[in-house]
């Protein structure tokens, strides 16, 4: 079963983080990624440019309108995902559990919806 | 009905209430499905009903009926055609024998500590874990949670069946964790447990006979818990809520009021329960695996054994707060922590300490520690300010209830 861990942290944090810490982390990150492709649980994964970066995008009765910034403010914000395959909410959790992130922000772990199984 | 109809019945009827839980949790196991088990569960002892007086009861009544849902389920599949709700593993179900020969009792222990794991399982919200642990192990009905809870059977309904959704489509597993894991979440399943006792035995809300039920099944689940996993931690809480319960006749006065552990009629304590405590915390010590519920059963089990509050051996009792205090520091042990200390070296030092606590304002809006600095004041002989103490607490106590009227009573005496 698929799993996307959403990663929420805060960004402003990691703008003040000095060369060192993003070297570290980036080695973590890269070990982490490492470890779940070796054992087949990484489906996918990427980081995200910051909030700065983001654009929303509604259409209301066929009219697009697109707005700066994210969809809501949030003090934690998403700065990347990994979708991994798990074999259940336990196993979802231990990976989760050691994404580098979870140690400053959160881990949102979401089940992805199997579309071929009635809801 | 027949004389024989009419045992087979109430054999049903007692298997029914003794054992349909640990059926339902082997069901849920082998169908990998919570609704197909309930579903099953219903057809099996339906089955029962019609079979048994036809054909006797069987030798293993629970092994039967285990395969009997099972079966019941495998035909109603097959013939709703309902493949696409086929769990992972159900060709292996398809393939299994006929006749289950698992013997009585061998197969079904771990699926019970299985189903207490998922109902206490942290990706649940914590009133979700209480309500589905209530009905889904102890067989509470909906309506019986909705009164102890004082909620709507409504809302008590509506938790458990969002719990189940998530449950399913979350995927939270059927499964005792294992290593590390597993002290963690017994961590969660303790405290369910524990908050199931403290909601009937504290009963600040509401009618109180209701909510002795919840001490009961508190009580059962501490048991049952104990004969799974006989772990310090888990016997240390079962040691626990029997000391708690064996002051249950001493606590309260004939008006209802709450008595004070000092003032009670230690007489009235039950002497059974304190000794199966007793038993337990010795053997919790021994294994060597001490943890918070381990240092406050330890602590319950110096009061429950004292012949006095004079003869209670405070020092030690102070003591184990401070190592509790390191190991799980919260505002409420900080304060338990001060009585002792006051208890054993004075009204003093316990005065002082809970003025410092207070002075960091976590406590401010506790009436307990109004109440502890209140009673340290009069025995200091200093009246006035014990009133004004004592008043500080009553205005922390919201509802009318046992704690207030207990409140208004000792402000009275002071005359």
């Amino acid at each position: 079963m698929k799993y996307l861990c959403l990663i929420y942290g805060v960004e402003a944090n990691l703008a003040t983080c000095s060369n060192e810490e993003m070297g570290k982390m980036i080695l973590d990150y890269e070990a982490f990624a490492r470890g779940i492709v070796q054992t087949g649980q990484y489906v996918a994964g990427e980081a995200l440019q910051p909030t700065s970066t983001a654009t929303t995008v509604r259409v209301r009765d066929g009219k697009t309108t697109v707005t700066d910034g994210p969809f809501a403010e949030t003090k934690e914000q998403l700065g990347g995902f990994y979708m991994v395959e798990a074999a259940d909410l336990n196993d979802a959790i231990q990976i989760a559990s050691r994404i580098p992130g979870a140690r400053f922000g959160s881990v949102e772990v979401r089940p992805v919806m199997d579309i071929h199984s009635p809801a | 009905m027949s004389a024989d109809g009419n045992h087979v019945a109430r054999e049903v009827e007692r298997i029914h209430r003794e054992d349909s839980r640990r059926i339902l949790a082997t069901l849920v196991r082998l169908l990998g499905d919570w609704d197909l088990a309930e579903e099953a569960l219903q057809e099996a002892f339906a089955e029962a009903l019609s079979c048994w007086p036809r054909d006797g009861i069987p030798t293993h009544p629970r092994s039967w009926l285990v395969s009997a849902g099972r079966f019941r389920m495998i035909d109603k599949i097959r013939r709703d055609g309902r493949f696409e709700r086929l769990p992972e593993g159900f060709e292996d179900l398809l393939a299994a024998p006929a006749d289950d020969p698992a013997p009585e009792g061998a197969d079904l222990p771990d699926d019970r500590l299985r189903m207490v794991f998922t109902c206490c399982h942290p990706a649940l919200s914590p009133e979700a874990r209480i309500a589905l642990t209530l009905r889904e192990v102890c067989g509470l009905a909906t309506e019986e949670i909705a009164a102890a809870f004082l909620v709507s059977p409504a809302t008590v309904a509506q938790r458990i069946v969002r719990a189940k959704a998530k449950i399913r489509d979350a995927r939270i597993p059927f499964q005792v964790p294992e290593g590390a894991d597993l002290r963690e979440r017994l961590d969660a399943v303790l405290l369910v447990v524990y908050l199931v006792f403290n909601e009937g035995y504290h009963a600040s809300r509401g009618a109180e006979l209701l909510r002795t039920d919840l001490v009961a099944e508190a009580l059962r689940l501490g048991e049952l818990l104990v004969e799974l996993l006989p772990r310090g931690e888990v016997k240390s809480l079962l040691a626990l809520m029997l000391f708690h319960d064996s002051r249950r006749r001493a606590r309260v006065d004939d008006a209802g009021d709450l008595v004070l552990l000092d003032e009670q009629d230690r007489a009235l304590w039950d002497p059974e329960s304190v000794q199966r405590g007793q038993e337990l915390v010795d053997s919790a010590f021994a294994s060597g695996e001490v943890g918070p519920y381990s240092l406050q059963a330890a602590i319950a089990c110096l009061h429950a054994t004292a012949p006095s509050s004079e003869a209670t051996d405070w020092p030690q009792i102070a003591g184990l707060y401070q190592v509790l205090r390191r190991t799980s520091p919260s505002p409420v042990v900080d304060l338990n922590a001060a009585v002792a200390e006051g208890m054993a070296w004075g009204p003093s030092r316990g005065l002082a300490r809970i003025e410092s606590l207070l002075g960091e304002g976590a406590l401010a809006d506790y009436a307990l520690a109004h109440s502890a600095r209140a009673s340290f004041l009069e025995r200091l002989g200093r009246i006035e300010e014990a009133r004004a103490a004592w008043t500080a607490a009553l205005d922390s106590v919201g509802e009318a209830g046992a704690q207030r009227r207990f409140l208004e009573r000792r402000i009275a005496r002071l005359g």
